[in-house]
């Protein structure tokens, strides 16, 4: 399996990265770790004019804190935020997750931002993004604008972004999932895609007795499933809101069936992890006010 | 900014082993193949050619790299290392006698890929637990030996290694 045929340009600047993608729109593709696009392109499912690697544009491998946001730039590799103390105390649920993220190999080279551009339904860190109600940084020669994860990920490979843009960062809330935080996720192998991953968090405020949660299920269909709330009080029993909030994900979902597994598995993995990790985050967050 | 047309060539210098190499290569020209056909290092096997398999990992820049998932044109300036330079890697020689009195081997096609892995793993962490040995060696496949044999010479070599510093 070798790519077809295309031109490589390697510039470097990120405005000479955005005129080539101004240019060239759907007929070029980025090029960061390549651990996504490689396979793509050798097995000729992307088919480029123009690749563009971006990998000399040192600037991007920045992780850095931006008031309430860690803004992890388009070239951090997810080796770095697994290495990263920084990473660990202000998302930990990321960090949790990327030991899910294919091998020890993969993720030294792999990046964060490659991941969300590529937007496979069951991939975990799209999947943490939008639990935590993150952002992407999408920059072109017009603009530089950040779209909510919400609104990013569109569905299986589709995205919000626009021919003409690059993914320059991914925007992490910090204010999230400090507290209380869990990941877990099945599949066939370690390091596969997940058959169904689940990631949740919550949170105790400081000032109240108020509390927020957000919970996450990829894989189960087309695009990850999340539900956020909160409230004035902790709720009384955590296992019967658990209970809750999964039928209320769950209720009018259509699981995907593929050689994998069928639909009926799905939903019973997305019940079963779905409960187990937010009722994990809401005991570790809201424990307290239980006693 | 370097740009390379469809179908042309290009001079590609590299660091390979210590050694200074040049060869050419197109824009879709995959590392492994460059290694291979430019430069006749036939150490590093290629296998599924889409990622998965790691035969084809070596070390790019300090960091692990799927040579099949990475252009000849992006090592350009860079250093690599592949089995032939972990093979005359004398600091290796516990890591390549462990893997022979453990049977960690057996058709030795995926071996390349997992001493580069192996070693690369044992630098960032020389005393590891054998569920981390396992998550690492999870990025290869291996049809020959199921792996146990792997386990036990990584970690075998580790503890000597720790105890050897703690001496």
């Amino acid at each position: 399996m070798k790519p077809a045929a295309f031109e490589y340009c390697r510039p470097d600047s990120l405005a000479e990265a955005l005129a080539l993608l101004s240019e060239y729109g759907d007929e070029a593709a980025v090029l960061a770790g390549g651990l996504s696009l490689g396979p793509l392109l050798n097995m000729r499912m992307a088919r480029p004019e123009v690749v563009i690697d971006i990998n000399r544009l040192a600037d991007l491998a920045r992780i850095e804190r931006d008031g309430e946001v860690l803004r992890l730039g388009a070239l951090v590799r997810q080796a770095d935020v697994l290495a990263s103390a920084e990473c660990q105390d202000l998302v930990p649920l990321l960090v949790a997750a990327l030991g899910h993220v294919g091998h020890y190999q993969t993720r030294d080279r792999g990046t964060l931002a490659g991941s969300a551009a590529h937007a496979d339904p069951s991939a975990e860190v799209p999947l943490c993004l939008k639990t935590l109600a993150g952002a992407v940084e999408l920059t072109s020669e017009r603009q530089v604008r950040r779209v909510p994860a919400d609104d990013f990920f569109q569905g299986t490979l589709t995205t919000a972004r626009a021919d003409d843009e690059m993914i320059t960062a991914l925007l992490w809330p910090t204010d999230r999932g400090r507290q209380g935080f869990a990941f877990e996720e099945v599949s066939e192998r370690r390091g596969d895609f997940a058959i169904v991953a689940a990631a949740a968090w919550a949170e105790r405020h400081d000032y109240d007795e108020g509390y927020r949660y957000g919970l996450g299920l990829g894989g189960v269909e087309e695009w990850s499933l999340v539900s956020r709330g909160g409230g004035r009080r902790a709720p009384e029993d955590l296992a019967e809101f658990a209970d809750e909030v999964i039928a209320g994900v769950t209720e009018d979902i259509e699981p995907m069936r593929d050689q994998r597994a069928s639909a009926a598995y799905r939903r019973h993995l997305a019940d079963h992890l779905g409960r187990k990790v937010l009722l994990r985050a809401l005991e570790t967050a809201l424990g307290e006010v239980q006693s | 900014m370097m740009r390379l047309p469809p179908g042309q060539r290009t001079r590609v210098t590299c660091t390979v082993n210590g050694q200074a190499h040049s060869g050419f290569a197109e824009s879709r020209t995959l590392l492994s193949d460059f290694l291979r056909h430019e430069l006749h290092l036939y150490g590093t096997h290629v296998g599924c050619e889409h990622g998965v398999c790691g035969a084809c990992t070596v070390v790019l820049d300090g960091r692990l790299a799927r040579s099949c998932a990475t252009l000849a044109v992006q090592a350009e300036g860079a250093e690599i290392t592949t089995v032939e330079g972990l093979a005359a890697d004398e600091g290796l020689e516990p890591l390549r006698q462990a893997f022979s009195r453990h049977g960690a081997l057996q058709c030795g096609f995926c071996t390349p890929g997992i001493l580069a892995s192996a070693s690369h793993f044992l630098a960032a962490r020389p005393d590891p637990t054998e569920a981390e040995v396992r998550d690492m060696l999870s990025g290869h496949l291996c049809r020959c030996t199921g792996y146990e044999g792997m386990v036990r010479a990584i970690l075998e070599v580790a503890r000597e290694t720790t105890e050897g510093a703690n001496q």
